[in-house]
């Protein structure tokens, strides 16, 4: 008998079985189980997604879409290329591992190899300095990389489903790694350690997409579309289901669920967000080399979106905002060299004091301060 | 498994090996020899090092990915006591007694505070390689430091009969790999500890109720796997030199070993060395810009068939 077969079943034997003289409580059940699509305005004849935007659209958001759209009007094009686009395009990278873990409960340090796959497909396929790139035009190059990364992000995904937990970051970084030294020592693909340079995206409508302001909004926007497209769909069946196998896989298994298949789709997805990461990443530097895949990004991914916390698709962005600015800014401080010194102490502090980030401090501070309220990916029903 | 599968399973893998050993023998015998003794001596190394991770994973369900910062730690202070005293022996017991305190002070310090969030203690080690690899750097400098072999190591053993001569020092790794593992085996199977650490592989709850100080074997296991890595990078010193980045490739080394072989098994920690080593130095002397892509793809036909390792349980 199909899970679902079985689940009908239950369900009608369950209505056969209540007793007729508790008709209130049936009802109540099953309002509970499937809570009808609630209109707040019901007598406002205004379109549903207006009046789903008025619901959920709060000051804060306002003020943040005007800060990221005024922001470059404001601050020099060094600020804009180097130090928002920069955020951006990490932040969207982090945003796929953001959603992996925080939602799937499986920490790949994979992303960024993930993200290099789908750079090396545009530099290999695309034009760039290097005599062996094909010189496609990019309207086939980006589409044919960002399937590249899903395809590779869902292999990765399903070797490393099969095992289960805390198994996954090793094979995870073992993969990245073993990556990275086969782009360092094939040079007829990849050519070697020196990999590609001059990889600029291409002029389109008459605009020039390389400079800092194009770039930067070409960056807002997929940002904005990655972070959107996240919050939709943890709130689908399927992100559902998926945060229910975080939370307990052998009861969604038993509930019928493939939980391997959810998994491995929730690689799929991350390594689309990946994949466009990857894309403007290499558009950003302009080249791609083993050492943008090495085990110091591999793990500086992790850095940034455990620096600004999992619970939520805006962690990535935070975090990658405050690692961008202490990689910037910190030579002001310190000596060059010692950045990572930094940046592993920083990311020691955090795990140690705030494994929620920097949202789980806000979060704590919110509770000491405002009114009290709960961070969690999965608001819960209090019991 | 039935017997047709297993009969199967060693025809599909043992049959190209040995197609192609034959092939290399009939073809070069003096190059397919000194490559079966260099990869048995690297499989040496990766299994000193490799027995330590997979020795703290089994009862800690702890993945030390500090496990190469401490290799690295050990080769340089082995590099130190060896220009200070001049005794290749003293800094094999400093390098391995340095490697080994500082994992007691991680254990002791840090992870035990979290004890049973594995995913929170592997990311507190993540952050520990970074900053232990920085000060490293630091200290060291990004520069190459080569250790001289002990005299009674050094040069070459002549008169052996195919491969006529032979560098002695790599020859002593097989005896150092062997002597770790008949050390462990005794540690494990004989004495009092080891029977804790293998109760507590099997099940920690069960060990401390017991009433077994389950943090001390924690501390003690920890620091002997630490100390491994440590006494693993005095040997590595030698053999491959030692310069940041090594950390990475060690790592990835007991990595693949210990996922191949099956996390948590000591045995199985050989047996994925052995693989690794073979395949990695094979695949550099007949196939060299693809060595990667054959642990690659060993790493992909293991875990697809046998998703805990070779060797690896449920856990």
């Amino acid at each position: 008998m199909s899970a679902a077969k079985w689940r009908r079943a239950m369900n009608t034997g369950l209505a056969g079985a209540l007793p007729p003289r508790q008709p209130s409580a049936g009802g109540q059940a099953i309002a509970m189980a499937l809570p009808p699509t609630l209109d707040p305005y019901p007598d406002s004849d205004a379109p549903r997604w207006l009046k789903f935007l008025w619901r959920t659209l709060s000051p804060r958001h306002v003020f943040t879409l005007a800060f990221v759209l005024l922001l470059p009007f404001v601050v020099s094009p060094f600020v804009i290329y180097q130090v928002a686009s920069q955020a951006l395009i990490f932040g969207l990278i982090a945003l796929s591992l953001t959603f992996l873990a925080g939602y799937g409960g499986m920490v790949s340090l994979a992303q960024m190899t993930v993200a290099g796959m789908a750079g090396y497909a545009v530099a290999v396929l695309g034009a760039s300095g290097t005599a062996t790139s094909l010189g496609w035009p990019w309207g086939v190059v980006v589409p044919v990389a960002l399937v590249v990364a899903v395809l590779c992000s869902t292999l990765i995904g399903w070797l490393s489903v099969r095992t289960d937990g805390i198994y996954t970051i090793m094979i995870t970084l073992a993969i990245g790694v073993a990556f990275y030294y086969l782009v360092l020592q094939n040079y007829t693909v990849f050519n070697g350690f020196q990999g590609f340079q001059k990889v600029y995206p291409p002029k389109v409508w008459g605009i020039n997409w390389r400079d800092p302001l194009p770039f930067y909004f070409l960056c807002l926007f997929w940002s904005l579309a990655g972070y959107f497209f996240i919050q939709w769909l943890v709130r689908t069946p399927f992100g559902i289901v998926l945060q229910g196998t975080r939370d307990n896989a052998r009861r969604m298994n038993s509930l019928g669920y493939n939980v391997t298949a959810h998994r491995v789709a929730a690689y799929a997805v991350s390594g689309l967000l990946a994949g466009v990461g990857g894309v403007l990443l290499v558009w950003y530097n302009g080249l791609i080399s083993p050492g943008s895949v090495g085990t110091g990004w591999l793990i500086n991914v992790l850095v940034i979106a455990v620096l600004g916390g999992m619970k939520h698709p805006i962690g990535a962005f935070l975090g990658a905002i405050v690692f961008i600015l202490l990689q910037t800014f910190a030579i002001d401080l310190i000596d060059r060299e010692r950045f990572n010194l930094v940046i592993g102490g920083v990311f020691l502090a955090i795990v140690l004091f705030s494994p929620d980030g920097l949202l789980g401090l806000w979060a704590k501070l919110r509770m000491r301060f405002g009114p009290s309220q709960v961070l969690t990916s999965t608001p819960r029903r209090p019991p | 498994m039935t017997r047709g599968e297993r009969l199967a399973t060693w025809i599909l893998v043992g049959g190209p090996i040995a197609v192609f050993s034959a092939w290399a023998l009939f073809d070069n015998p003096r190059l397919y020899l000194v490559t079966l003794l260099n990869s048995l001596t690297l499989a040496s190394l990766y299994f000193i090092v490799a027995s330590g991770f997979t020795l703290v994973f089994g009862l800690m369900r702890n993945v030390n990915l500090a496990h190469g910062s401490l290799y690295l730690l050990g080769g340089y202070v082995g590099y130190v006591v060896a220009r200070e005293t001049g005794w290749w022996i003293i800094a094999l017991a400093a390098g391995f007694l340095a490697a080994a305190i500082a994992g007691l002070l991680i254990q002791v310090l840090i992870l035990r505070r979290m004890q049973g969030q594995d995913l929170r203690q592997t990311m507190v080690t993540i952050g520990l390689s970074i900053v232990i690899a920085d000060i490293l750097l630091w200290i060291f400098t990004g520069q190459v430091y080569q250790m001289e072999a002990p005299e009674w190591l050094q040069g070459p053993i002549r008169g052996i009969p195919v491969i006529k001569a032979y560098s002695a020092y790599r020859l002593s790794l097989l005896g150092f790999g062997l002597a770790i593992g008949l050390f462990l085996w005794w540690l494990l199977n004989r004495t009092k500890v080891g029977t804790m650490i293998r109760a507590g592989v099997d099940d920690r709850a069960m060990l401390a109720a017991a009433g077994v100080n389950v943090n001390l074997v924690f501390a003690i296991t920890f620091m002997l796997g630490a100390g491994l890595a440590g006494f693993g990078g005095v040997i590595g010193a030698v053999e491959l030199s030692m310069v940041p980045g090594e950390d990475t490739r060690l790592l990835l080394a007991s990595l693949i070993v210990v996922i191949v072989g099956g996390m948590g098994s000591v045995v199985g920690a050989a047996i994925g060395a052995a693989i690794l080593g073979l395949a990695e130095t094979y695949g550099l002397a007949y196939a060299p810009t693809y060595s990667v892509v054959f642990t690659f793809v060993i790493l992909i036909v293991v875990l697809a068939f046998r998703p805990r390792g070779i060797m690896g349980r449920p856990a």
